[in-house]
């Protein structure tokens, strides 16, 4: 049997401290890794808290609504096979529920622009649901719960079968649980659906400011940064985007987005000094490219949170987690995964940007790639001047770590990926 | 400042202030001119502000209501009068195929501030043609906003900013409203928004609108004696619902009744119930429940016709039956 504790995260370095709003499970759950357990608010807004072990729940020693600084113990888990003591014959399936799905964006816009869109965001974006499906058994089969009671229920391990009903055709109903655990604090029942009318639940702008203030000062502060610039050739690609987009419908379609990502990914595969983490004066490299992918919040505010593995999905494979990553940013269901461990981040400014765009290197990052916006230029050939597309690809890194000889490389391995599409 | 009126005189005083306050304002409709209004709504109006301003139409809402929204097309503010809800369905085109519409059939080129004023509601005796509520049927159109005052302070406080808003708002004024007298305020404003909880209470949520606000404040003084404590919100705003008063106050009672004039099948009430189980369905306690009218063209006979209707004892019913009492 193995006890451990599940920690306050911290989800970028520029976070001390977060607020759990809510627990998804209770004393009793069994959680596997990868599960969401909490939902934690922070300065980048509600997330969902992923947990890492395998195992039972045995404790939650932080109430919701409190602030605790990161590393602060949030809850206990037994490690698998341990034996919870004396849990009332636990619930069957205690799972979570699954959220809603998130109001479809109108036209999912998975490249990242860094320009504020000047439509509205739709006005009714779901916050998350109660997560937790109190499946208390009714022995009886017969008595009438409502759900109010089985919420409480659920929550104070009440067995609902041995309660007295006072509701409609004798239905148990909250008061009569509460009766038997003593008043709870009224706190107003959680309330779901299109209550909230924010669009980004739980996003504070001027908070998100002030973390993006933080993280952006301490990276001029401490990061040498050096830049390299270089114009990459697109016809090949774009001809082969064109023809593999004229066969599909359009929401398979690819967009030119994901063939930057996937080249930036195998690129950094060879050149692993661009891809990893600068803490305590020493650089860990990491196998896996978890490229942050910046994208503007609408309203105001960017965030980069991570596309996982990138270098060993398919281009398929990337768009859908691209758009998926995308839609949950713009309605608030980010998990803590995807804020804590972006081992690189890219920025592209999509078809209503500039020609370049240098980024600042977000810590303990080491390199930042830039994406210019896709233009017919001019290209200079043997044969005379060619109009081509053209992409303006721009690398930040940090001098500690790398240098430009290795940056001018790694664009230029860019570059070489991005001319054998079929291949990426 | 307040001062005692009627609900008639609270929408007469709010279209006499905006036209006076801007030029572009009319209102056109049947019998608004010479007649006064079928309601006595606009009496005196015509002469005070002249035939140009208080227009009395043909016997055709399609067309009138149609010359409306050009009007607003063309930059001005009209006020358009329909008789009853029963004869909007004659407008229904217009309201539905051109005004809600043309902001989005024009790329957004082309908005229709137009205001469309409709009675609405049974309790006269003016039977099966005259007497529906047929507010759900518009509150279904995305592009239109849908208000039902039904205080004269929201009776006169709305108009304005239904006029200021840039894109079509119906407004249904119950029947059984206009002879209500209560105090009024003219300074004081109002969003086209917001719910208003109008009795506060912890053990059911009374949800209402319009004409039946009044029997549900009634049921819930009466369910006060039983020792039931209701609360009571006017939804005023049926077009878009204001689900964030309707789940916390659920979210508070755990248990929700709404009072809906319409019929029973495809009703607003049923809109409200619906998102109740979306937005709040661990918090109840009890079935929602609904007390609508009956799924019969609205009798004649005053004694049937009240039958038909949500009455005051109905709604104490369906109260005390969420509360297993």
């Amino acid at each position: 049997m193995t006890m451990s504790i599940f920690k306050m995260p911290s989800l970028g370095a520029d976070m001390d401290a977060g607020t759990l709003v809510e627990w998804n499970v209770k004393p009793g759950d069994a959680v596997k890794r990868g599960d969401i357990v909490a939902v934690v608010e922070t300065q980048k807004g509600a997330i969902e808290v992923e947990i890492f072990e395998t195992g039972t729940v045995s404790k939650l020693l932080v109430e919701e609504g409190t602030t605790v600084p990161v590393g602060t113990p949030l809850a206990e888990i037994e490690g698998e096979g341990a034996k919870p003591e004396e849990t009332p014959a636990p619930a069957p399936a205690p799972t979570s529920a699954p959220t809603p799905a998130p109001t479809p964006e109108p036209t999912p816009e998975p490249t990242p622009e860094p320009t504020q869109a000047p439509t509205p965001a739709p006005t009714s974006a779901p916050t998350p649901a109660p997560t937790e499906l109190p499946a208390a058994p009714d022995k009886a089969g017969e008595k009438p719960v409502s759900p109010a009671a089985r919420k409480l229920a659920a929550e104070k391990g009440i067995d609902v079968a041995k309660l007295k009903g006072s509701g409609p055709d004798g239905a148990i109903v909250y008061a009569d649980v509460e009766a038997v655990v003593g008043p709870t604090h009224k706190k107003e029942a959680p309330v779901s659906g299109p209550s909230k009318p924010s669009a980004h639940p739980g996003l504070d702008f001027a908070e998100m400011r002030k973390a993006i203030a933080q993280a952006m000062a301490k990276s001029k502060r401490e990061i040498p940064h050096y830049y390299l610039k270089h114009q990459i050739n697109m016809r090949a690609a774009s001809l082969w985007l064109d023809e593999t987009n004229a066969e599909r419908p359009p929401e398979a379609r690819l967009l030119m987005g994901t063939l930057l990502v996937k080249a930036v990914s195998l690129a950094l595969t060879r050149y692993p000094e661009f891809n990893g983490f600068y803490e305590n004066d020493t650089f860990r490299a990491v196998p896996e490219v978890h490229c942050g992918l910046a994208v503007a919040i609408r309203g105001g505010g960017l965030i980069a949170p991570a596309l996982h593995d990138c270098e060993t999905l398919s281009l398929d494979d990337l768009m859908a987690a691209m758009r998926d990553l995308v839609g949950r940013v713009r309605t608030g269901h980010l998990r803590s995964s995807e804020l804590s461990d972006p081992t690189v981040t890219i920025t592209s400014l999509g078809e209503r940007g500039v020609d370049e765009v240098y980024g600042v290197i977000y810590p303990p990052q080491v390199a930042i790639i830039g994406f210019g916006t896709l233009e017919t230029r001019p290209v200079a050939t043997e044969d005379g001047l060619d109009a081509a597309p053209t992409i303006i690809a721009t690398l930040a890194a940090d001098h500690r770590v790398s240098d430009g000889r290795r940056g001018a490389l790694f664009l230029r391995e860019i570059e070489k990926l991005l001319q054998v599409p079929e291949a990426l | 400042m307040s001062e005692q009126v009627t609900y008639r005189d609270a929408v007469g005083a709010a279209i006499r202030d905006a036209m006076t306050a801007d030029d572009r304002v009319f209102i056109m409709g049947e019998d608004v001119g010479r007649y006064g209004g079928t309601y006595a709504v606009t009496k005196g109006m015509i002469e005070d502000f002249g035939e140009d301003r208080v227009r009395d139409t043909p016997l055709s809402e399609s067309g009138f209501t149609g010359a409306g929204i050009g009007a607003a097309l063309g930059g001005m503010k009209p006020i358009v009068e329909i008789m009853t809800v029963n004869f909007s369905l004659l407008a229904l085109d217009q309201i539905l195929n051109t005004a809600a519409t043309f902001r989005h059939m024009s790329g957004g080129q082309l908005n229709i501030p137009v205001v469309i004023r409709i009675s609405t509601g049974a309790g006269r005796q003016l039977a099966a043609q005259h007497s529906h509520s047929l507010e759900n049927w518009y509150a279904h159109i995305p592009g239109l906003k849908v208000l039902a005052p039904a205080t004269v302070q929201d009776a006169y406080a709305m108009l304005r900013p239904a006029l200021e808003d840039p894109d079509p708002v119906v407004i249904f004024e119950h029947v059984m409203l206009y002879g209500r007298t209560e105090a009024l305020d003219k300074e004081a404003t109002v969003d086209l928004s917001s719910a208003a909880v109008r009795r506060n209470g912890s053990d059911i949520s009374l949800i209402t609108y319009g004409g039946s606000l009044y029997k549900t404040l009634e049921a819930a003084e009466k369910l006060a004696e039983d020792g039931i404590s209701a609360e009571v919100i006017d939804l005023r705003v049926l077009r878009p619902l204001d689900d964030a008063t309707i789940l916390k106050s659920v979210g508070k009672t755990r248990r929700a009744v709404i009072v809906d004039e319409g019929w029973k099948t495809g009703s607003l009430a049923a809109e409200v119930s619906a998102r109740i189980m979306e937005g709040g369905f661990w918090s109840l306690d009890a079935p929602v429940g609904r007390v609508c009218s009956a799924e019969v063209p609205i009798p004649y006979p005053k004694h049937l016709e009240d039958a038909a209707l949500p009455q005051v004892d109905r709604i104490i019913a369906a109260a005390k039956l969420a509360l297993g009492r």
